[in-house]
């Protein structure tokens, strides 16, 4: 088996005085292979932008700090690089599109100046082969008319052609890796499907690997393979996504699912978790569901639980679905 | 056949607030200093709808659609540019700006924004007794803290802490408070501003259920406003879907969500992701995008990213007409056509 | 109803209290605190102005013109032998009443204009709009400096004519801010709920867009101080013999290389009361305000 492409080690982000830090994100491990796809879900609070940031280092410094943990893309610590060395990662190997396609774009450049830009860092081309590759990409992210629209400027796009310059950008340089935070959240639904089939596609044909972040549980099970289900900065949850949707293992991500509205469902009244979502690092002992939980014993209020094996590739961090879990696979094993 | 046994009968007799053509055109200068031209903007065409008493209507569309707008023109929030609101026979829209105010007592508002609804100076008591003040409900301050009280135990928030100010709570918490205003006065029609669509996922449901209990303790009418089909399918009795201002379909919950007629009704069901790996990808996936306002296309204002356009699509728009008893649907090529789900 | 136990359903941050950011935002602050007791001292002198002059102000004499600082007069005396010491000690009186008084006038005025202008919009707006426009486009001294024309001079006259030069700054800064809390939803959610026009004005309107004047009107003290300096100092201000940091410098100016004492001390006093209402607007928005503030 190959080493994953990125894989995160036990990261810990930190806001306030180091005297007493607020951790924002808790002792966070997953990773990602070549050409995968991973889905981080969570709610306010949970962490996940955070973890994202990481990854590039973009995590703002101060108030916040990277405390702990390994980011190895490739087998190299990103961590561990100098800062300087950091923008030659961004773009090149990791590239990220962000939630506002209004904001991220530079309103008084051109479109076709602004993706560009981004190849010029990284590659040495000439304009005129520039201007070609920029055709070429606003081709792969289906733009119409890309010649009538590269000397246009942002604000004659659309939110959703807006978003897809956005991802035109971003695999200018055919980055291993493009993380997704939250790309569809202001885009309408109709718009939203329109992206997130072009993400699946750049996928495909680019082979690039793929960290989506959102908080909404149905473009994750859409578009993922796997997810981390992530909940007041810790993981609580991963596996595949049919191991996730199907046979959920936390109380978290089972209430969830059920608390969701579906299109589908026939019942009267929705499931609800009682209570709000923590503010982040605001639980510092025990399982951080536990106040929401219909399951919790007294062992969740002392200990944090760890990640248990549920399946060959499904985890999950609860005390008594483990157990619970492991009395059944026993009770299976005797006769 | 289940289907249509289990939609409810289309309300009889008088509905509790009914709207009749109701329009509003912004109209805004383009261009610099005198010589601009005026652009129009019709955010709500010609709407009408009814809702009856204990019943909840949806409004469902993107952004854009006039939903919005719609709401608030039903409370007269923004003064309609024609038509009528008529609330148990009385048309808000003839109103004196006094006459209103007082009508304000049976006719509330939920808003979409649990941050900026509430003044972040006033505390929780203090929001929640202003509609107390205006109409001389209660006798004395510590009546009204009483009433208060009252209210917050119905939406579930502990009274001790009405003192607090509303940045101290969370979404979901404010969300809750601005419900409790919305019922001091004990109102029987309230416009829901996608009440949930700003919240944390696991606390949208609390919101939800919690409407739905107040509903059938106070037998509340809702409009109930919604950019995706999902959230509303538990709480609607109807649905109308809108679509550049317009309503392009709309009819019992059940015949929305079985067996929509209305290719952008098909569209919206099947672009929702839902939370389920398995589901069948049979998707609709609409080209291109939502027009201007400003420049409308002719005809039929879903025909230019529609799959079953026509050129009388192009040319002629079509009249919401009834496709069955109580559901209408505006579309030339109108058929029901179940969706996957 | 629901399972929740009572802990979840704690307000989720305590937020601290007015008196609490008050002692952060005075006291954690030097500067600020500086500026706190420079001002108390200033009001101070004012108040206490016959106990503390050791001079009449107005008493003049021969024997004693434009003498240097000596045990007797500590800042010297002017060109009619009057004391300094004692003439800037009564001078702070007129310079801190106008310094309060003027910007305080200017900003009942001028907020109401613009709030008005902001509310209503339409036509009224249009109209405040202009005039203001009309205004603002004169600098304050030479507005200051046409109304005094008019209505001669006279301390009364003084904190009406720069009164008068402040209010289409805060007619502006009020409208601006008006026209910004009016789009808040908590402002449709009153009107939702049948909460008069009035009513909205006075509780959620003028709460809200207070921050700014009030920041506005400490700022303004400061230049209300210079102004009054500035139009005594071309003879239109305090009208002598009254004196007030204004007049203290033009006469002083008039012996600048005999006896350049006035001018120093009145010119310090009026750098110092300037600075403190500055250093001191600033923590008065931090307080108002604490989400602006870092």
């Amino acid at each position: 088996m190959t080493a994953p492409l990125l894989r995160i080690e036990n990261l810990s982000v930190e806001f306030g005085p180091r005297a007493n830090p607020i951790r924002v994100v808790d002792d966070v491990s997953f990773e990602i292979e070549a050409g995968g796809s991973v889905g981080v879900v969570g709610e306010s609070g949970s962490g996940k932008s955070m973890t994202s940031l990481s990854i590039l280092r973009l995590v703002p410094e101060p108030p916040g700090r990277i405390s702990g943990g390994r980011i190895l893309f490739d087998g190299a610590d990103l961590l561990a690089l100098p800062r300087n060395q950091m923008p030659d990662i961004r773009g090149r190997d990791v590239a990220m599109i962000f939630q506002e396609p209004m904001s991220s774009l530079n309103p008084v450049m051109t479109i076709g100046d602004q993706i560009g830009e981004a190849i010029l860092l990284h590659q040495d081309l000439n304009s005129a082969q520039r201007r070609k590759r920029v055709l070429e990409l606003l081709r792969l992210v289906g733009i119409p008319d890309p010649a009538g629209r590269i000397d246009a400027y942002p604000h004659q796009f659309s939110g959703g052609m807006r978003q897809r310059v956005m991802i035109a950008m971003a695999v200018a340089c055919n980055p291993r890796l493009l993380i997704a935070d939250e790309p569809t959240t202001a885009l309408d639904v109709t718009i939203q499907a329109q992206v997130l089939a072009l993400l699946k596609d750049v996928r495909q044909r680019l082979g690039t690997a793929i960290l989506l972040i959102s908080h909404d549980l149905g473009i994750i099970a859409d578009s993922c393979e796997r997810v981390v289900v992530m909940y007041a900065g810790r993981v609580v949850e991963e596996g595949d996504v049919r191991s996730i949707f199907r046979n959920p293992a936390h109380p978290y991500t089972r209430a969830l699912l059920k608390s969701i509205p579906r299109l589908d469902d026939e019942r009267d009244r929705l499931y609800q978790i009682p209570g709000s979502v923590p503010l982040a690092g605001s639980v510092t002992q025990g399982c951080a569901f536990r106040a929401r939980c219909p399951l919790r014993v007294e062992t969740c209020a002392v200990d944090r639980p760890p990640l248990f094996a549920f399946g060959p590739s499904h985890k999950a961090a609860c005390w008594v679905t483990a157990e619970a879990a492991q009395a059944r696979s026993a009770a299976e094993a005797s006769p | 056949m289940n289907a249509q046994a289990s939609t409810r009968p289309a309300p009889v007799a008088e509905p509790l607030i009914r709207a009749e053509g109701l329009s509003k055109v912004f109209s805004s200068k383009t261009g610099l200093g005198f010589g601009g031209k005026r652009a129009d903007v019709r955010a709500v065409d010609t709407v009408s709808l009814e809702v009856a008493r204990g019943e909840t209507l949806a409004v469902v569309g993107e952004s854009g659609c006039g939903k919005s707008t719609l709401g608030r023109l039903m409370l007269r929030l923004i003064e309609p540019s024609a038509g009528k609101v008529l609330y148990d026979g009385e048309d808000l829209t003839q109103l004196s700006p006094r006459g209103m105010r007082a009508m304000r007592r049976h006719v509330q508002m939920i808003f979409q924004d649990p941050y900026g609804s509430l003044s972040p100076r006033r505390s929780v008591a203090d929001i929640i007794a202003e509609p107390m003040g205006v109409f001389g409900i209660g006798s004395s301050a510590r009546e009204r803290r009483e009433m208060v009280a009252d209210l917050l135990t119905q939406v579930g928030l502990p009274p001790r802490y009405m003192d607090r100010y509303p940045r101290q709570f969370s979404g979901g918490q404010r969300q809750r408070i601005g419900i409790a205003r919305a019922i001091a006065l004990g109102p029987s029609f309230i416009v829901a501003d996608e009440p949930v669509s700003a919240l944390d996922v696991s606390v949208q449901a609390q919101v939800i259920n919690l409407m739905q209990d107040l509903q059938q303790k106070r037998g509340l009418s809702y409009l109930f406003i919604a950019h995706d089909l999902a959230v509303v399918r538990h709480i609607a009795d109807r649905v109308a879907v809108m679509y550049l201002g317009r309503i392009v379909e709309m009819g019992p919950k059940d015949a929305i969500y079985r067996t929509p007629h209305h290719p952008y009704t098909q569209a919206l069901l099947s672009a929702a992701p839902e939370p389920d790996p398995d589901r069948p990808s049979r998707r609709i996936i609409l080209q291109g995008d939502v027009p201007s306002p400003t420049n409308m296309p002719s005809g039929c204002a879903f025909s230019s990213r529609c799959p079953l356009a026509q050129d009388i699509c192009r040319q002629e728009r079509p009249p919401l007409r009834d496709e069955l008893p109580g559901h209408q649907v505006a579309c030339h090529f109108a058929r029901p056509n179940p969706i996957p789900v | 109803m629901t399972t929740a136990s009572i802990d979840t359903f704690e307000p989720v941050s305590p937020a601290p209290s007015r008196l609490e950011i008050f002692r952060q935002v005075i006291l954690a602050r030097p500067a600020t605190l500086f500026a706190a007791i420079v001002i108390l001292i200033f009001v101070l002198i004012a108040l206490l102005a016959p106990w503390l002059a050791p001079y009449n102000p107005l008493a003049q004499s021969f024997l004693k013109i434009n003498k240097p600082p000596s045990a007797a007069n500590w800042l010297g005396t002017d060109q009619f032998g009057r004391d300094v010491l004692s003439r800037m000690i009564y001078g702070s009186r007129n310079s801190l009443i106008l310094g309060l008084l003027s910007p305080a006038l200017a900003a009942v005025v001028g907020t109401t204009l613009g709030v008005v202008a902001g509310y209503f919009g339409g036509i009224v707006d249009r109209v405040i709009s202009r005039i203001v426009d009309l205004l603002i486009s004169f600098p304050e001294l030479l507005l200051a400096i046409i109304i005094a024309a008019a209505l001669g001079g006279g301390f009364w006259n003084i904190v009406v004519v720069i009164s008068a030069a402040f209010v289409p700054g805060f007619a502006r800064v009020a409208r601006a801010q008006t026209m910004a809390v009016r789009q808040e939803p908590y402002v449709e959610a009153a009107v939702a709920v049948g909460v008069s026009t009035p009513v909205i004005i006075l509780r959620h309107i003028i709460p809200n867009i207070a921050a700014p004047i009030v920041v506005l009107m400490t700022l303004w003290t400061a230049s209300a101080i210079r102004l009054e300096a500035s139009l005594s100092f071309l003879g239109i201000g305090t009208q002598p013999p009254n004196p007030s940091w204004g007049n203290i410098i033009r006469d002083g100016l008039n012996n600048l290389f005999g006896s350049p004492w006035p001018v120093i001390g009145a010119g310090f006093a009026i750098t110092c009361v300037v600075l403190a209402f500055n250093v001191f607007g600033d923590a008065v928005r931090d307080i108002l305000d604490p989400e602006t503030a870092q």
